[in-house]
């Protein structure tokens, strides 16, 4: 937080956003993670957790639907966390991001040549070919999976599963540069503490 | 500590030992199955390690936030499973919300029946961590060292506040080679910013060029120990001083820059000064709603200049102009450095101008003079401890009333549960806070409702001979309760009304002396009686029964439309 003005407007208007959050891998870290968001009542629209570039930390991506206000302050909350390196808000421009998607339907519809036509139309592909059915997988961002969905279905989906998104971020910086920043800052030689008896 | 290492140490016993490095002395407790064999290690040590056993463990977790808040130390608490660990969870929660440092061990199950519903299991983890700073399960022997050290260093550094580390049964019996290296840093924890100095600059100019520049100090002063800063800043810059109710003892009540008490009962002056300062320095305090009454309508004339160390609470409720990321005794000590040194006689007379306002009406609108009023008793126990005692409050009416009446002179004089507002606090709180400074008169002034939340420990009060004084303050009703009610709910009394047993009986079946005041003329001797007594004592006095706290600022109010009546 540099000295400069923090007064400004804070636009109310709700978009979407994708917080990326670094954490050490422990124990019932999502718990502590999520209900930061719940205690805020907001609600994530979804979440994906994987093991980062760095080995030993996680990476989190959640994307939510809120007011930048009211993002700031979660982030906030979240660095807070003891285990929390780091964590990130980006808005869409800023995030490059894919989706996956899984469709499974009858190999009977396809001998409809239709159902070809639509999974090339979408840049699809079939992942598995079972007698009784065939499962579809696409990658993209949720308009395009979701379009996938609308052109499958009259020929009758059987499963149907969506993964949360994963999302990586324009700027340059490195993850592993922000770690070696961490581990950089000067720790104080001796704690803010000081015992006034005995303790 | 190399002497310290030794083959086929136990868990319990490493739990001990991790203690001892800390330096603690002094635990506060009560035991049960999953934590017998600390019990066990515990036996070994106990001339160096005073256990206080509690009477229940809410007066454990209460009892070492007094402590804590007594010495700037940390407290330290056992409980087993189950329930011993859940009736934590209300300390735990007070203890975050005020930041004070706890370091909370409970017994848990045998790891092999985690998760199992086995006899007095619970989540301890997923309960308390909402309301920890941090929190760790324990399974191995070998792993309960570092989780101590990170433990203690995380509940004391930066924002303090409460660790839980919960330790199964067959880490307990384990075995592992003992060696304690305290934890000095983590990667992922940054406890003490780096000063920012360009925005302190920033502050300085601000303040130099301020008119009616006002400063609201809260608790970070005592939890960064920047008393002597703050001393010298305000004298330097003539800026007048108000507390948050956290805050109170930081600065001397008596001091000619000290402008009072801020919030929704808090003094006149400094509530109304609040929507005319033209420079609003903030110091380790967080706005809390009760502070700032309607945050819409609160300052906005002003440049608002806020210090504190955690990262989150700046620009949570108030955006401020200049946001000072920092520790509040670096920051002080630089912004000394930084300012020039200024007078403000006008704008000073213009806070002793509305404290006479305040004084005439309240002093027009007082109850008839025959019933004794809890403003009177607290300035009369002022008077006589002359402002140097350590006041534990508890929550209510009376809280309010010691708040504004006392006039605490000295640091760390004030332990009340400010953020939770949990009735019950006060008593096991000034046990901890007497046994931590013996040396000090600890008078736990609390209602007749909240009393009996917690009198379980006058059991504590009687076994360790703890020398506090209790001065119950009795209305016969949940009197902040019932004067919302005649305000705002058309005096409709539902259910605020209580009926008592004999509290002098009650601490005399303790062995606990004890007295009751029912008229003015004799308040003064009950009181110094009280106060002269070597070792515990009771004291009951019976106070108008509808007396309302005034000056309020009611809810959805700005600080500027506070009530004197
Ligand atoms: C544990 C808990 N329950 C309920 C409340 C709500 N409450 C706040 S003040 C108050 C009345 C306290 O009565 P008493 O202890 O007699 O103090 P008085 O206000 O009469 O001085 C109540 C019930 C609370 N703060 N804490
Ligand atoms: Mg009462």
């Amino acid at each position: 937080m540099g000295p400069a003005s923090m007064k400004t407007a804070e636009p109310e208007m709700e978009k979407t956003f994708t917080v990326s959050i670094f954490t050490e891998d422990r124990v019932g870290m999502l718990n502590r993670v999520t209900i930061i968001f719940t205690r805020r009542h907001l609600n994530i629209a979804s979440i994906t957790a994987s093991e980062s570039e760095v080995p030993g930390v996680f990476r989190y991506t959640i994307v939510l639907n809120a007011t930048r206000g009211q993002v700031d302050k979660v982030v906030g909350q979240l660095e807070r966390l003891v285990d929390v390196l780091k964590a990130f808000v980006h808005e869409e421009e800023d995030v490059v991001h894919q989706e996956i998607a899984l469709y499974k339907v009858r190999t009977g519809a396809l001998l409809n040549g239709e159902v070809e036509r639509v999974i090339r139309g979408n840049h699809a592909r079939v992942l598995s070919v079972d007698p009784e059915f065939l499962v579809i997988e696409k990658t993209g961002h949720v308009q395009e999976t979701q379009q996938l969905f609308e052109q499958l279905k009259p020929f009758g989906i059987l499963e149907f599963a969506r993964s949360g998104r994963v999302a990586v971020t324009k700027p340059m910086k490195e993850l592993s540069t922000y770690l070696k920043e961490l581990e950089a800052k000067e720790q104080p030689a001796t704690d803010n503490w000081q015992l006034t008896t005995d303790n | 500590m190399n002497d310290m290492k030794t083959m086929n140490c136990t868990g319990a016993q490493a739990v001990i030992r991790a203690l001892l490095a800390e330096n603690v002395t002094t635990i506060f407790g009560y035991p049960g199955g999953a934590i017998m064999p600390i019990y066990d290690a515990l036996y070994d040590h106990r001339d160096a390690l005073n256990h206080v056993l509690v009477r229940h463990e809410q007066g454990a977790i209460h009892a070492a936030q007094g402590y804590a808040r007594a010495t700037g130390g940390t407290g330290v608490v056992f409980a087993t499973s189950g329930p011993g660990a859940t009736n934590l969870i209300t300390g735990l929660a007070d203890a975050q919300i005020d930041s004070t440092p706890l370091v909370c061990i409970t017994g848990q199950v045998a790891s092999a029946l985690l998760g199992t519903d086995a006899f007095q299991e619970t989540d301890v983890m997923g309960i308390s961590m909402p309301v920890t700073k941090w929190n760790v399960q324990v399974t191995r022997a070998e792993e309960i060292p570092a989780a101590l050290a990170k433990a203690f260093h995380i509940a004391r550094t930066g924002r303090p506040g409460p660790v839980l580390v919960d330790i199964t049964k067959d880490a307990q019996f384990g075995a592992l080679d003992f060696a304690y290296e305290p934890c000095v840093r983590i990667r992922s924890y940054h406890p003490k910013p780096e000063l920012p100095l360009a925005a302190l600059q920033e502050a300085a100019r601000l303040l130099d060029g301020a008119s009616k520049p006002f400063m609201v100090i809260g608790q970070g002063v005592l939890l960064a120990h920047a008393e002597e800063e703050l001393l010298r800043f305000a004298e330097k810059t003539g800026i007048p001083v108000a507390s948050t109710l956290l805050g109170l003892g930081a600065f001397p009540c008596d001091h000619p820059l000290y402008v009072g008490f801020v919030g929704m009962h808090g003094d006149y002056a400094p509530n109304i000064k609040t929507n005319e300062c033209d420079v609003l320095l903030a110091v380790g305090m967080r706005f809390d709603d009760r502070v700032t009454g309607d945050v819409s309508r609160y300052a906005k004339q002003a440049k608002v200049v806020h210090i504190d160390i955690d990262a989150a609470e700046i620009g949570k409720i108030i955006t401020p102009h200049v946001p000072v990321h920092a520790d509040a005794k670096d920051a002080l000590r630089e912004l000394t450095t930084l300012v020039q040194a200024r007078r403000h006689p006008d704008w000073l007379r213009e806070f002793q101008e509305a404290k006479r306002v305040e004084v005439e009406t309240l002093a027009e609108n007082a109850m008839p003079a025959e019933e004794l009023k809890m403003d009177e008793v607290v300035q009369l126990l002022s008077a006589r401890t002359r402002g140097e005692a350590l006041v534990v409050t508890d929550v209510g009416q009376h809280q309010m009333v010691a708040a504004r009446h006392y006039r605490y002179r000295k640091t760390r004089s004030n332990i009340t549960s400010g953020g939770l507002g949990t009735m019950g606090f006060a008593l096991p709180a000034a046990i901890g806070a007497k046994l931590a400074a013996p040396e000090k008169t600890v008078v736990a002034v609390i209602g007749d409702g909240g009393f009996q939340m917690t009198l379980q420990e006058l059991g504590t009060i009687m076994q360790s001979k703890v020398a506090v004084k209790v001065l119950i303050l009795n209305n016969r009703f949940l009197g902040m309760v019932r004067q919302w009610q005649q305000l705002f709910f058309e005096k409709r009394y539902s259910f605020t009304e209580m009926v008592s047993p004999d509290f002098v009986a009650l601490a005399k079946a303790y062995g606990i002396e004890a007295n009751r005041v029912e008229a003015k003329d004799g308040l003064d001797e009950g009181l110094s009686r009280m106060l002269a007594h070597e070792g515990p004592y009771l004291l009951e006095v019976m106070v108008a029964k509808e007396e309302n706290v005034f000056p309020m600022i009611p809810t959805g109010a700005s600080v500027s439309e506070i009530r004197l009546a």
